[in-house]
């Protein structure tokens, strides 16, 4: 490997923690602040990551990529497309200068998600600076460990509240042969309905959005199973920008100046009666949000049907996200007490009371 | 060192009154179904891993939740540690009981609750088989995909405690990757969801650290799992080798040539003649090593890929290839595969069966020492090897009534899980610590990393009441065993006085 950035720094970091710990000053964990405006904002001393960088090891037959926390996602992802491989979850960077330890802090993934997994099904392994001032590996760069607590994935889309991840290791697959883009006019409820279906069948569907007037599907795998789906679905051809463009939040959509919520429901929920405009993205997993509606009704109407909601735009409410159950943040609370005793890292980003 | 619970250096337990603990439960859960009879209890001594065996105190065999709840909370304000087990297939003594403890049996819990098929789910109770959830599916055109091998007889439950594995982890993911909702009920007995109907959930991956959390943190009453459409096909090739060399080597060449197989198994020649002889599966004995490459998917795909799979084998230098010609072939050379450690079993009054991950490109080379260590200690190790993720099946064969044999056995087990670690590997892929691999994790994690792992536990069991001893190892056992075990001529966990 080796680029002309790389750099190990994992020890300044470690020296920064050791003397936060020493002063009693909560750590505020920042990459390039791609992510900042989701959850709540922190009071603390910056710790930059994007010093310790660089990809430590990838072995394309392995299908594993080691890389440290300040590494630019870019690079990354540069790495991987030379060797014809990716990260099937697809996070969204929000920023040219995202960073790989802010894509597992926030646990973000990308249209492929509902057929792929998440950012923490491809978490192998990951390193760690403890509440204790400690430099630890967890997991390892096998697919397949169950030695101890997975502390690993325990890291995604914990907003670093549980640590500093200095390093991961992440499973990756090889592209797919074939990929191919369609869109098709129909209502929201008919394409909810059609996604159902389909999901019950061996299609090679990978990415499924519909923006309001037209299902926008995305087809990938061998060259045979992708013609005889296009030939049985038909619809326009769509160009696969398109898909990056919805991660990133780029289709007009997102330019709207209502507030953004991101609902996350079982995927076959009927379209919700809420004020506003509606994007479903995920087969139905996952719908976002432009209303002016108020955070607690929107919630209400979600939980009803098992989802939750997370504010997208910052100063919209003091919980970006969904408040837990009693039980649950007692729960929360303890861990973050037994991992982050002193409250150092990012307290109060998830929630809080953490 | 012994791997029963030992009080002197995995911790005191807290001395029970079992009387009075029947009488509580008699009183409190009066429909409950407790065994407390020597005769009764003894079928309940061990899991799979019947070289071990602790007689519990008590079984429990609720029927309905809040019984389970009703034991929680009564263990709990009596200061009883608790062992849930479902099935009891587990191979690493995750479900050992404890002479002091109860031993919850959630294998009653058996009832699929619902299958959902626009949503793809299952909810089901813990003590629910594998296998069951794919059949209830089967009408649906759904499967279940993970697949342990004990996938006829183990639970649920014990799937998720375990983070159970299987032969189609490379594509289709472990047990983790599987799961959507878990509900368990913490160590007094308070009700917990983890993970919900959609597909993230606020706050904390709890479910994550759940899974596979070996029985340490709550009890699983629910689980909901993700369904996934049958593939449409499934083809398999056969690949002979001369050298298992050249066998992995070809694992290698699959994947680089952009192919994720379905299965993707290794067997070597011991384990090849082994299985041959039980199954008459058609494998050629006298190769070195045999691959097994299932290709599953659309139709037209898994046609194309099969071409480009047997292109590459023969590249690799396989001496022979062959594709299953029908559905029977197909599963004639998997049955050889999946019967494999019972027709070893044919070779061996004995045999204990290891479970270490590697990357890939280490398997010559561990390959090699294995048969060095098998040498040095006498006994037969055939291989067997999830070819695609890593994970090795050497199997130890021993005859337990030669005196010192199972000690050789397990020492021999012990050098080649401290082998994987060494070429950065773990000492479990599948199976769990457990009880088994209980020393073996002082070689894996340092102390620091330890105290980690208690104090998760601490955050959901402060008392240590359930399942103790397992998982995760007292660092005074770690001492003891590191003074056994010095390693490079450096002892571990130098900062801690020796008992």
């Amino acid at each position: 490997m080796g680029g002309e950035h790389d750099f190990d720094d994992s020890a300044a970091l470690l020296e920064q923690v050791s003397q936060a710990l020493g002063n009693a000053t909560p750590l505020r964990i920042q990459g390039s602040n791609s992510k900042a405006f989701l959850g709540r904002s922190v009071a603390g001393e910056i710790l930059d990551t994007r010093s310790h960088r660089g990809i430590v090891s990838y072995d394309p037959t392995e299908l594993v990529i080691t890389a440290r926390g300040g590494t630019p996602l870019a690079e990354l992802f540069e790495v991987l497309d030379a060797a014809q491989q990716m990260l099937p979850c697809e996070p969204p960077a929000f920023g040219e200068n995202a960073t790989v330890g802010g894509m597992i802090a926030c646990g973000l993934s990308g249209p492929r998600r509902p057929w792929s997994g998440s950012v923490r099904d491809f978490i192998l392994g990951t390193r760690v600076i403890t509440g204790q001032g400690k430099h630890l590996r967890f997991g390892g760069e096998v697919m397949k460990n169950v030695a101890g607590y997975d502390l690993s994935r325990l890291m995604a889309g914990s907003y670093g509240s549980l640590g500093v991840v200095t390093e991961v290791s992440l499973k990756v697959l090889p592209k797919p042969r074939q990929t191919l883009s369609i869109s098709l006019q129909m209502d929201a409820q008919r394409a909810l309905q059609r996604l159902a279906e389909w999901g019950q069948q061996p299609l090679p569907i990978t990415a499924a959005c519909h923006d309001g007037q037209r299902l926008n599907l995305r087809l990938e795998g061998g060259e045979g199973s992708v013609a005889a789906a296009r030939d049985r679905l038909g619809g326009e051809r769509l160009d696969a920008s398109y898909w990056q463009d919805l991660n990133e939040h780029r289709l007009s959509f997102f330019d709207e100046d209502r507030p953004l919520w991101r609902l996350s429901l079982p995927p076959n929920t009927p379209r919700l009666p809420l004020p506003g405009v509606q994007l479903i993205d995920w087969g139905g997993a996952q719908r976002w949000l432009k209303s002016d509606a108020e955070a607690t009704f929107i919630r209400s109407i979600v939980e009803q049907v098992g989802g939750h909601v997370t504010g997208y735009t910052p100063g919209l409410t003091d919980s970006p996200f969904q408040p837990l159950p009693d039980a649950l943040m007692r729960y929360h609370r303890n861990l973050k007490q037994q991992l982050d005793p002193r409250g150092l890292f990012n307290p109060g980003r998830l929630y809080a009371e953490l | 060192m012994n791997i029963l619970y030992d009080e002197r250096v995995d911790g005191v337990l807290p001395d029970v009154d079992k009387n009075a603990l029947l009488q509580a439960l008699q009183t409190q859960l009066p429909d409950l179904e407790i065994l407390h009879q020597r005769e009764a209890l003894k079928p309940y001594e061990c899991d799979g891993l019947s070289a071990y065996r602790t007689t519990p105190m008590l079984v429990v065999l609720p029927r309905h939740i809040e019984e389970v709840q009703g034991v929680l909370r009564l263990c709990h304000e009596r200061q009883v540690p608790v062992v849930a087990r479902g099935a009891g297939t587990g191979l690493s003594g995750g479900a050992l009981p404890l002479e002091k403890g109860v031993l919850l049996v959630m294998a009653r819990f058996n009832n699929i609750l619902h299958i959902d098929p626009a949503a793809r789910t299952a909810r089901v109770q813990p003590g629910v088989r594998n296998l069951a959830i794919s059949q209830a599916a089967a009408p649906f055109g759904l499967y279940y995909a993970p697949d342990p091998s004990s996938q006829i007889a183990c639970s649920i439950g014990g799937n998720v405690a375990e983070n159970a594995g299987g032969v189609h982890c490379l594509k289709y993911g472990l047990t983790v990757h599987n799961l959507l909702k878990v509900d368990i009920l913490t160590v007094d007995g308070e009700h917990l969801t983890l993970g919900s109907q959609a597909l993230d959930s606020p706050g904390f991956d709890l479910l994550a650290l759940f899974t596979g959390s070996e029985g340490m943190l709550g009890v699983i009453t629910e689980v909901t799992v993700k369904l996934l459409p049958k593939p449409q096909t499934a083809k398999v090739l056969l690949a002979a080798f001369d050298s298992v060399e050249k066998a992995g080597r070809a694992v290698g060449d699959i994947i680089a040539a952009g192919i994720i197989p379905g299965g993707l198994e290794m067997m070597d020649n011991l384990a090849i003649r082994a299985a041959e002889d039980f199954i008459h599966a058609g494998y050629p004995v006298d190769a070195e090593a045999i691959l097994l490459c299932e290709l599953d998917g659309v139709e037209a795909d898994v046609h194309d890929d099969c071409d480009r799979v047997r292109q590459v084998l023969q590249q690799a230098g396989a001496i022979d290839v062959r594709q299953a010609c029908d559905e029977a072939e197909r599963v004639r050379f998997w049955a050889g595969r999946k019967n494999a450690f019972p027709a070893v079993g044919r070779l061996s009054p004995d045999y204990y069966c290891m479970d270490g991950t590697i990357p890939r490109r280490e398997l010559p080379g561990v390959l090699q020492a294995i048969a060095a260590l098998s040498a040095e200690y006498g006994l037969r190790v055939p291989n067997v090897f999830h070819a695609g993720d890593g994970n090795m099946h050497p199997l130890i064969l021993f005859d337990a009534n030669q005196p010192g044999e199972l000690d050789r056995a397990e020492a021999l087990g012990g050098k080649i899980l401290e082998l994987c670690v060494e070429v950065g590997g773990s000492i479990t892929g599948e199976h769990g610590v457990g009880r088994e691999k209980i020393n073996q994790m002082c070689a894996q994690f340092n102390s620091d990393e330890l105290t980690v792992f208690h104090a998760v536990k601490a955050a959901f069991d402060p008392s240590g009441l359930l399942n103790p001893g397992k998982n995760i190892p007292t660092l005074h056992r770690c001492a003891e065993f590191g003074a056994m075990h010095v390693h490079m001529g450096q002892l571990p966990f130098p900062e801690l006085e020796r008992f």
